[in-house]
């Protein structure tokens, strides 16, 4: 399953710029391998130790995954996933 | 409007919040054989005084009292109250009641809120009876105070350590090229000041920290976080949810801007990022860049949400977060929930009291004390 995976702010480096990428994958997990597999490094920026970055959030739509089943969350066609680090700059 | 057969010559009296608006004139004569008409002569003679007695559904506004020979219309037949030649109308806005009186002064600069329903002169009260503090002089607390004090926000504290430099101006809308080198906290009460003289500008300069945190934030109604680092962020965050004070967050960097608002038993920063990043790991705007016109707009929308709970009107960020990509120009909202788990505001929270912030975010508050 294709989603669309939209990326925040310093992630966008990683994925060579852009603001949306392509996943492949029938949950969140599976995605962010298919994306790390394009695009190394990308998986270390978004999680350790084998769970989401306390200081990151994936949304699927607009739901936070942590309130759903984390990286087991199952994606449908359509979804859009968002990958949103804290931003602390307000100066 | 062309004399009819029928149209009678009414004196209008004006009072001195809007006389402004008909070329200072105490007594403007407008015709017609009722209320309704001589309004609609009245509006098409001074456009700007249409606007103080018409709302946008084209009806008169709450605040405004018109009278005929001193009985207001609602006792009369409203709008379709009839008149003759020789009677007297006044159009006259609410400017007494409660703990502030509006002055002629205030009733006119703040005109364009109070015609709004929505507003009003209650709400316009409301707003010259909030305290608000900003954290941080700077891009996002920078246009957020602007707004604030021109809308009258009774007082507005600010703190901030730092001096003006040369490199905040390309955004930081409160400092001007001859403020560099003057504490962000004087040029910016100078320039709220300018601005409004109404509003009492209160300076912390200071860095907010462990220390001092608890003593500045209680002094406020609500909280804006234009903060631009973790540590102070999560202080700011923890503070101000101890101290029962609703907190409206905003943060930048490149494009990107998020904002939401915090009231306490509702969520808080660590539900949305239960911790911050390795230091290193998310740049800073120092070390990253921010377009400038990106703060105006997430300042703005902090300031909008202040405002929107003091009156109490429309739905606020609370409980949804609102991301702003400049580069797409997409405006999306995500939801935010309570996490039970939250060491600070969940169902069984171990953060009681202010924590070592340096030693959790593993980066000092910045400033004087910090480095």
């Amino acid at each position: 399953m294709t989603v669309e995976v939209k990326v925040t702010a310093t992630l966008q480096k990683l994925v060579g710029g852009a603001r949306i990428v392509q996943g492949e994958g029938g949950t969140v997990r599976e995605v962010l391998d298919d994306l790390e597999s394009r695009h190394p490094g990308i998986k270390d920026m978004v999680m350790v130790d084998g769970q989401i970055h306390r200081f990151v959030n994936i949304y699927l739509n607009d739901e936070d995954v942590r309130f759903l089943a984390q990286l087991d969350t199952r994606i449908s066609e359509g979804d859009v996933l968002s990958i949103l680090p804290a931003l602390a700059g307000g100066a | 409007m062309v004399r009819g057969r029928d149209d009678m010559p009414v004196s209008v009296y004006i009072p001195t919040p809007f006389r402004r608006l008909t070329g200072n004139q105490t007594y403007v004569k407008a015709e017609g054989r009722t209320v309704g008409e001589v309004l609609d002569s009245l509006g098409s003679a001074y456009p700007a005084l249409r606007h103080m007695i018409y709302n946008e559904a084209d009806e008169i506004p709450g605040h405004v009292n018109i009278y005929v020979n001193n009985h207001e219309i609602q006792s009369l037949q409203g709008k379709d109250t009839p008149v003759n030649d020789g009677d007297e109308m006044a159009v006259i806005p609410a400017i007494a009641g409660g703990a502030v009186v509006l002055t002629p002064d205030q009733v006119n600069r703040y005109s364009r809120h109070i015609i709004m329903p929505q507003v009003g002169p209650s709400g316009q009260r409301k707003l010259m009876e909030t305290r608000v503090l900003i954290v941080g002089a700077g891009g996002l607390g920078g246009p957020a105070a602007l707004y604030l004090a021109l809308a009258g926000i009774g007082t507005i504290g600010i703190v901030d350590f730092d001096v003006v430099d040369l490199s905040n101006l390309q955004r930081q809308v409160l400092h001007q090229n001859d403020d560099v080198g003057k504490a962000k906290t004087q040029s910016a009460k100078e320039t709220l000041l300018a601005y409004n003289p109404d509003v009492n500008v209160v300076i912390h300069n200071t860095p907010i920290t462990s220390d001092n945190a608890m003593e500045i934030i209680p002094q406020y109604d609500m909280v804006v976080n234009g903060a631009d680092n973790f540590t102070t962020r999560y202080l700011v965050n923890d503070a101000s949810y101890f101290a029962g004070k609703t907190l409206v967050d905003g943060s930048i960097l490149l494009f990107d801007g998020q904002a939401t608002v915090f009231v306490p038993g509702s969520g808080c920063y660590r539900c949305l990022f239960p911790a911050p990043p390795p230091p290193g790991m998310v740049p800073n705007c120092a070390e990253a860049g921010v377009l400038g016109a990106l703060t105006g707009v997430m300042g703005s929308i902090q300031a909008i949400e202040v405002i929107k709970q003091v009156l109490g009107i429309g739905e606020s960020l609370v409980s949804r977060l609102l991301l702003f990509d400049a580069l797409s120009m997409d405006f999306r909202v995500v939801k935010l929930r309570r996490d039970p788990k939250c060491p600070l505001c969940g169902d069984d929270a171990t953060i009681t009291e202010l924590i070592d912030y340096e030693g959790f975010c593993g980066a000092p508050f910045p400033g004087p004390d910090g480095h």
